[in-house]
């Protein structure tokens, strides 16, 4: 601002003038490490030795920022930091609650043992096309998207974190991965489109883009109807991005056919940035309108995790079975958006922490598991339990996880979502839920039997040579998953409190405003 | 203006439900400034104004400027959608080489159709 000097105008109405406090920057630590890290990768791009020296550290990094954010953000309450000197509503600013910054962290996890599962996975030529750099530049949009406060700026990190996305999927240029590639990039193409449109509208309903001021003035608006509208074309634009029941095409198609690491990667992270925007629009800016929609939300929510887990047992291939799985489960998070009750939303916190976990660690296994039974088809693999007991044995306990039995991390969720449903009489609701659970324990009880447990059929490729799996970049990042799924099933209060302290600082943001306009909305 | 955006609303569907890549792109392309006319829309439209406050006194004496936040959302909206575009056109033709075809319909490699069964018994 060049011209501040010359004019005697009051500078602090409109500007900020006190520096941020070092503490507040962790806000957007983890933007820039991301960022700085991916453009380093980037430049050293042709040494395929040199970058996981350099890309594991720096994931370790990450999780270590976002858990100091976490921390900050539970003792301070809501984190606002704000660009480029204006003050909010006209600055873009980036505000953090425990929801954010909790889905932040399990995503900065994943990612972590992605990295580390992907030095071992993804070969030189893998490496030269950019692993390590779009990874990065993923968890810079993965994590933008979770810690920014301005809707125009979450499309944003929508767009880097797809863009990235599409370097990862066609990282082998094989056929099936450009097939595959073709439909996910269209269809996500017209998700984010639909998100821009509602955008737009929204801009010309409101005037503004900060979050934390559409959900102050959402209230006052007495003309509902162009609401209403506008928070379909945002449950559109986010469930197409989440693959919600009946915009859920684009995952089966192209989640199998990228390297192992990059569909753990997607499963656990992309899918889960949907169900978050949705979140964040339908229970925090407009509530009201999501009563409206409530019960098309339930509807979606029971159809897509039938319809996940009916798709997961028609499956063969391991790797497609997991992806109706990764949309079974978009299913029950869609369950505590529809209830929208404290403790469904606490639930739904619980379950994508969750899901983020154990669908990454289900890749992941999955690939260990082709390696060691010669394919992914669950018809002709075999033997994985006589060759590799510990595999097995983790796998086992991934599949409780991932079916919600005791006494793993997928249980709490899925009882606190029960009886949410319920408590709001909505039987048939926690019913899917259960049937969901149930259909899921069949179709991956089969893939255990059959692929795991059963003898290594003659003749098959696993017997004539016993492949071996290093333990530290195969089995490390597999057994750290792990090793959260039971403890966050065994003990679940962390995370639970947690849950329920982000859905209450979602459902009443008070806190969440007050953070971004701390004299209490002075437009 | 309106009508102009629905008509390319229109137009970008029509192409959308075609079912070879290269109409599809076409259908992104024109989608893409549709909702860039939109957004220019909803910022109120003002004629031949630059968004520009009087340097005099820029708060008190506010004269017509036209809005400058759409302005930078199109922009923004311009650049992510011609990177998409030009990533889409890319892979569209690798597509074309790789799996000779630009036919939707026969894009099955991904997805066979003569997919087996799973296993019913041990």
């Amino acid at each position: 601002m060049a011209s501040s000097e010359k004019t005697p105008v009051d500078l602090s109405a409109a500007m900020i003038t006190e520096p941020a406090a070092l503490a507040d920057w962790l806000v957007i630590a983890p933007l820039v490490l991301c960022m700085v890290l991916g453009s380093l990768l980037l430049m050293v791009r042709k040494d395929t030795r040199l970058q996981p020296f350099i890309a594991i550290p720096g994931l370790a990094v990450l999780v270590l920022l976002d858990v100091g954010l976490l921390v900050h953000v539970i003792v301070n309450g809501p984190v606002t930091m704000t660009m480029g000197r204006w003050l909010p509503p006209f600055g873009i600013s980036f505000t953090v609650d425990i929801l954010g910054a909790l889905l932040c962290l399990t995503a900065g996890i994943a990612a972590f043992a992605g990295g580390l599962y992907g030095a071992g996975d993804v070969n030189d030529s893998g490496r030269r096309y950019g692993f390590y750099p779009f990874l990065f530049l993923m968890m810079a949009g993965v994590s933008g998207a979770f810690l920014t406060g301005d809707i125009f700026n979450l499309y944003v990190w929508f767009e880097v974190l797809l863009i990235s996305s599409f370097g990862l999927l066609i990282l082998g240029s094989e056929r099936g991965q450009i097939d595959g590639a073709t439909k996910y990039a269209f269809l996500n193409l017209v998700a984010t489109t639909l998100f821009l449109i509602a955008t737009g509208y929204l801009y010309g309903i409101f005037g503004t883009l900060n979050m934390a001021d559409i959900a102050q003035k959402a209230p006052a608006m007495t003309d509902k109807a162009p609401l209403v509208t506008l928070v379909s074309l945002y449950l559109l634009a986010f469930g197409m991005k989440a693959a919600a029941f009946p915009a859920n095409f684009w995952l089966p198609a192209s989640y199998h056919t990228p390297r192992v690491v990059v569909s753990a990667l997607f499963a656990g992270l992309l899918t889960k940035v949907g169900v978050y925007a949705l979140m964040r629009v339908t229970l925090m800016l407009f509530p009201a309108e999501r009563d409206v929609l409530g019960f098309v939300i339930a509807i979606i929510a029971a159809a897509t995790m039938i319809i996940g887990a009916m798709g997961a047992l028609a499956q063969t291939d391991f790797r497609r079975l997991l992806g109706y799985l990764v949309i079974s489960g978009i299913g029950i998070m869609f369950a505590g958006i529809a209830l929208a009750s404290p403790s469904g939303v606490a639930g739904t916190i619980f379950y994508a922490v969750h899901s983020m976990i154990v669908m990454t660690a289900l890749y992941l296994a999955s690939g260990l598991a082709a390696r060691a039974a010669g394919g992914f088809s669950i018809a002709s693999s075999s033997g994985v339990y006589s060759s590799h007991v510990f595999l097995a044995a983790i796998t086992l306990m991934l599949f409780f996880a991932v079916s919600g039995l005791p006494p793993f991390s997928g249980f709490w969720p899925k009882v606190i979502l029960v009886k949410a449903s319920l408590d709001v009489g909505a039987w048939w609701l926690a019913g899917a839920i259960l049937l969901s659970g149930f259909l899921t324990t069949i179709a991956v009880g089969r893939v255990w039997i059959l692929s795991y447990w059963r003898p290594a059929m003659t003749g098959g490729p696993a017997q004539d040579e016993a492949v071996t799996l290093n333990p530290l970049v195969d089995y490390l990042p597999l057994v750290l998953l792990t090793a959260l799924v039971v403890i966050v099933g065994i003990f679940p209060q962390q995370i639970l409190e947690l849950s329920q302290t982000g859905s209450d600082q979602v459902l009443n943001p008070v806190d969440y405003i007050r953070s971004v306009f701390p004299q209490g909305g002075e437009q | 203006m309106t009508l102009l955006v629905g008509v390319f609303f229109a137009v970008a569907i029509y192409l959308f439900l075609s079912k070879h890549i290269i109409r599809i792109l076409l259908g992104a392309a024109i989608l893409g400034n549709a909702v860039n006319l939109l957004i220019f829309t909803s910022g109120r439209l003002t004629r031949e104004v630059p968004p520009i406050l009087s340097p005099d006194d820029p708060v008190s004496n506010v004269v017509i400027t036209a809005n400058p936040l759409p302005q930078a959302l199109i922009l923004t909206a311009i650049v992510i959608s011609f990177s998409f575009f030009a990533f889409l056109l890319v892979l569209g033709f690798r597509a074309y080489q790789e799996l000779e075809t630009d036919d939707t319909e026969e894009m099955r490699f991904a997805e066979p159709e003569d997919q087996e069964m799973p296993p019913l018994g041990y």
